[in-house]
């Protein structure tokens, strides 16, 4: 291999500016956290209501639900992205349209928070509706029976079970909301994967770029998934063998 | 107190409920008891709104329970229910089990219903115990933690689907001292037991259930040593021997 390694290139100035290559990264590195974590937030409040939603007695709300999972569910991600950024705004009234095209503030971070959000939701509903669903159905008419209302059932019985059951596979969907975010790049976020595109063509360091990339999308992941080892750890139940059925 | 008039329900096209009528006076304990699957949890449930019904009328301490305007909550909250599998809430202590529905549903203080709550763990011989999650005592202790929990709703009625079927046999006694107790001091209740000794004990009568229908409803002296119905005789003779 014919390559001149160069480790150093990452406290090298950028060309015509007085910042460093990992100014660079570290800025797409805090666009990276702000788009997940902005997503993460969405994602986990939809879906957990959706998910709710999706496991009522009654017919409506269930169909609403689905309608909402297989909608996200099966387009991909990237056309989600410029659906939401080049095609939702020219459905929008006329003055709201104008707005969103020509001022609104931090268009392409809030559009790409918003359609990641909304993706991983679904993914999270599916979750949180099977956590729910494995729940033995005598601890709802338990609840019931005491005269808690239907919400006050979800929110102090229902849910807290179902979200401890759920807890592993929801952190893999938190792992894959820092690897997605890079799809933000598309519509412009100046996010990790963006920044390393544009360090690539100007240092023409590709490979260490990319190696670096790859690490701090590592860690990421990494430290999503030790947080939430720590959520389950936490929030275990003494005596508790899960009783599913 | 409790009052069913001609109760009929279908799961699609099969009737698990056969024009059911009968009652519970203030005071009383009914034991209603039936082979597997003749309709007794579905009746039991019907009472509190847990189950909708398609035809017949109940009625509990004068609220109509199928009645579209009813407040279920509120009728439930006045309605003890305990269940075969104690459905204690796992994930929360003993004493936030007894506290949950007494600070939301009756909007007591904190303080008011710990203090509540534990009376009624001493009553059930479970003082000790508050700070415990459900996993971490036996069957007979969840179950009477839960009714400790029932009562803690100061409810005008309990009801009881099979509270001690899921038990191991050396933990039933310790139940039913409590549901006899219970009886003694005047608690209305409609129990779904075989436990025929507690039935002779403090039933005033039996209710006895086939198929979905109320086949007999008799005082319990007279259906225990002379049922009508070849059926009750029967299913008595099976139990009794077990
Ligand atoms: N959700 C349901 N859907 C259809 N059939 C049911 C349902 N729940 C109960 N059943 C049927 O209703 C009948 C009465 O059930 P149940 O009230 O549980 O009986 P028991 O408590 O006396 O054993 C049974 O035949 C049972 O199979
Ligand atoms: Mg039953």
């Amino acid at each position: 291999m014919n390559y001149h390694w160069n480790w150093g290139i990452f406290l090298e100035q950028v060309k015509g500016g007085d910042e460093t290559y990992l100014d660079w990264l570290l800025t797409g590195l805090g666009w990276t956290l702000a788009v997940s974590l902005t997503a993460w937030v969405i994602a986990l409040t939809l879906g957990i209501c959706i998910g709710a939603l999706r496991s009522m007695p009654s017919r409506l709300p269930v169909m609403l639900g689905n309608a909402w999972v297989e909608l996200f569910r099966n387009i991909p991600l990237l056309v989600q992205m410029f659906l939401w950024f080049f095609v939702m705004p020219e459905f929008l009234p006329r003055d709201w349209s104008l707005w969103v095209k020509q001022d609104m503030p931090a268009k392409e971070f809030l559009t790409a928070a918003l359609c990641l959000g909304l993706f991983t939701s679904a993914r999270v509903a599916e979750q949180v509706r099977a956590g729910v669903g494995s729940l033995p159905r005598g601890q709802r008419d338990a609840a019931l029976a005491l005269g808690l209302t239907l919400p006050q059932t979800y929110r102090h019985v229902i849910l807290p079970q179902a979200l401890r059951i759920v807890i592993p596979p929801l952190t893999s969907e938190f792992m894959n909301v820092f690897k997605n975010s890079s799809v933000a790049f598309a519509i412009g976020v100046l996010e990790l994967t963006f920044q390393a595109r544009q360090m690539q063509e100007d240092s023409e360091q590709g490979i260490e770029t990319f190696l670096a990339v790859t690490l701090l999308y590592f860690i990421c992941a990494f430290a999503a998934n030790r947080g939430m080892v720590l959520i389950e750890a936490r929030t275990r139940v003494p005596g508790l063998i899960a009783r599913t059925g | 107190m409790i009052e069913i008039r001609n109760l009929s329900k279908w799961y699609g096209q099969t009737r698990v409920l056969a024009d059911c009528s009968t009652h519970v006076a203030k005071g009383e304990v009914v034991v209603v008891c039936g082979p597997s699957g003749s309709g007794k949890s579905t009746l039991i449930k019907c009472v509190n709104g847990l189950e909708p019904f398609a035809r017949g009328s109940i009625t509990v301490d004068g609220v109509s329970v199928g009645d579209p305007g009813t407040d279920l909550p509120r009728l439930r909250a006045r309605v003890g229910m305990v269940f075969q599998h104690f459905e204690l809430f796992p994930h929360m202590s003993v004493e936030q089990n007894l506290a949950l529905a007494q600070i939301k549903v009756l909007g007591r203080s904190k303080d008011e219903a710990a203090a509540r709550g534990v009376a009624l763990l001493d009553r059930v011989g479970l003082r000790e115990h508050a700070r415990k999650f459900p996993g971490q005592l036996s069957g007979g202790q969840q179950q009477r933690v839960a009714i400790a929990r029932a009562l803690a709703m100061d409810p005008v009625c309990l009801l009881f689907d099979e509270p001690t079927s899921a038990l191991d046999p050396e933990m039933i006694g310790e139940v039913l001292d409590v549901m006899v107790e219970l009886a003694r001091t005047g608690m209305t209740m409609m129990c779904v037991s075989h436990e025929m000794g507690f039935a002779r004990k403090v039933a005033k009568r039996v209710v006895f259930m086939d198929h979905g229908e109320i086949v007999e409803d008799a005082p319990a002296a007279q259906f225990f040593e002379a049922p009508a119905s070849e059926r009750a005789r029967t299913f008595l003779a099976r139990i009794l021997h077990h």
